[in-house]
């Protein structure tokens, strides 16, 4: 049926039958096998990431990146791997070891934990949880605590003021997140996340419903830290932050973490309004579906990278008023307006349907965009006109000199 | 439905064992030569003043109470999303309701002036 990794499953299940073992432990071995899979997998593509990353932010600043190593300088992240593996590890004095050797395990393992549940194909899934999308808004809140735990257990202050930016961060952005992804599953009536990609049938979600799609890009890129947000590692003010104090493999998990994590959150918001593997013969040969994936996560990172290297860093007081007093009560308008079109619009054809939602959207956003210019004017009139303090004494004449 | 369970628990324990392995092939082909100069923790070329757990003024202290109402009532909110499809209008305006009752706490906050960076 083109789908390889059911028929080695069903494989390895009759195999293990055959060789006399218990049903509960058959699954068990399955299940081991999968992770296995999955997380190897998913790291072999963090490895290519570092390679990503490089090259794209080279060709956004006009540079060349690496090109010495291999073809393209593919083998590059390899040798940064080694690099990496034979470096001194330094722990600071006072640091908490416990804490500070749990920290770079708990970044890369939450991410990697996010991966159990995004669809690679209909039928390619580590497992369809019926909570899908709640098990991602708990697994992504736990990654943050790796850099928390990095941060506390550092001994050092920089490291512990990135780690209480991290907090605020976190805090604010997770609640327009959470409103946001309520939309999808609105639509689809389920919170598993295949389910969510299955419903997706005449047309994606980010034509029915934009507005929530990029309140869930830019409250992602908020919970990932990267620039414009990044005020966890802002180079010019806490040197870098939660990490400052790490060296070695314990810094690259971190790096990788970070890498993964991006490309991940492109996963879920593909899976979620961008049909995940939704594609051209992607229901009758499901590897298809495998590329189309790929495809559109990497889209959605390149678009999450190139944010990131054209915006500056913003302060960290108007990036708390940005999320609680835009983003998210704008969110719980796009939340009230889908839901209630949704009900009244459900039982039209599907072109009604969706040109309606459309419609709605597009209003949205002109309400949106002209609510802020009206803001922006107000603020531009107080920045050009501040209030007189004292009056400043006269100028001397600047002729008198010659 | 257990078996979805079962996965997510094998993936729970094996998770943290690939970056531990990660930890564990620099602990013996690394070169291990601590030193009281070089362990000292990074401060901009001075040695640290005092130590660093000290208490700090948490500014968004107010920011983080809200957080906490926010999230507690939209996990109330999931299951009538979930539901949406059988709902009659009826319902569907009562969680209208109580979104709107979201605003107005998010309103109070904001002109309480909980939501300033003080």
């Amino acid at each position: 049926m083109g789908d390889p990794v059911t028929a080695i499953s069903q494989w390895l299940e009759s195999l293990f039958l055959g060789w006399g073992l218990a049903p509960g432990w058959v699954a068990i071995i399955q299940a081991f096998i999968g992770v296995v899979a999955i997380a190897t997998f998913v790291l072999l593509v963090d490895i290519l990431l570092v390679w990503v990353e490089r090259k794209v932010v080279a060709r956004f600043q006009d540079r060349l990146g690496p090109n010495r190593l291999g073809p393209f300088g593919l083998i590059q992240p390899l040798a940064d791997v080694i690099k990496l593996l034979i470096k001194e590890d330094i722990t600071p004095i006072g640091a908490d070891r416990i804490v500070y050797n749990l920290a770079p395990i708990m970044a890369l393992a939450t991410v990697l934990l996010l991966w159990a549940v995004v669809p690679l194909a209909p039928t390619i899934v580590g497992t369809d949880l019926n909570v899908g999308v709640l098990y991602i808004v708990a697994i992504g809140a736990l990654g943050t605590l790796g850099i928390i735990m990095a941060g506390w257990a550092s001994n050092n202050k920089y490291a512990l003021l990135g780690a209480f930016r991290t907090v605020a961060q976190m805090v604010s952005y997770e609640v327009p997140m959470v409103i946001a992804i309520m939309v999808p599953v609105i639509l689809a009536g389920s919170m598993g996340i295949n389910t969510i990609v299955f419903s997706q049938s005449p047309v994606w979600y980010v034509v029915t419903a934009p507005m929530a799609a990029l309140i869930v890009l830019i409250s992602a890129i908020a919970e990932l830290g990267r620039a414009p947000f990044d005020l966890a590692e802002a180079e010019s003010e806490i040197v870098a932050g939660f990490h400052i104090e790490y060296t070695g493999m314990k810094f690259g998990l971190f790096y990788a973490g970070e890498l993964l994590h991006a490309l991940t959150m492109g996963g879920i918001i593909a899976s979620l309004f961008l049909g995940g593997w939704r594609g051209p013969g992607a229901e009758t040969y499901p590897i298809l579906g495998v590329f189309y994936f790929f495809l559109k996560s990497f889209f959605l990172y390149w678009v999450i990278m190139w944010v990131k290297y054209s915006l500056p860093r913003i302060r960290i007081d108007h990036m708390l008023n940005f999320n609680w007093k835009f983003l998210t009560p704008l969110s719980l308008v796009v939340l009230l307006v889908t839901a209630v079109l949704h009900k009244l619009l459900v039982g039209l054809p599907d072109w009604q349907y969706v040109i309606g939602m459309l419609l709605a959207n597009v209003i949205l956003f002109w309400g949106t965009l002209y609510v802020l210019r009206r803001y922006a004017r107000t603020e531009r009139v107080q920045v050009a006109e501040p209030m007189p303090v004292a009056v400043p004494p006269a100028a001397p004449m600047s002729s008198s000199q010659s | 439905m257990l078996n979805d369970w079962l996965f997510i628990g094998v993936f729970l324990v094996l998770a943290p064992v690939f970056p531990l392995l990660a930890l564990v092939i620099p602990r013996i082909i690394a070169p291990r030569k601590p030193s009281p100069l070089k362990n000292q923790t990074y401060e901009c070329g001075i040695e640290t003043v005092g130590e660093s757990w000290v208490q700090f003024r948490i500014q968004y202290y107010i920011f983080a109470l809200v957080f906490l109402v926010f999230d507690v009532e939209l996990v109330f909110l999931f299951p009538w999303a979930i539901a949406f499809e059988q709902l009659p209008i009826f319902a569907v305006l009562e969680g209208v309701l109580f979104v709107l009752i979201l605003i107005v706490g998010l309103v109070y906050a904001w002109r309480k002036g909980a939501l300033e960076w003080v």
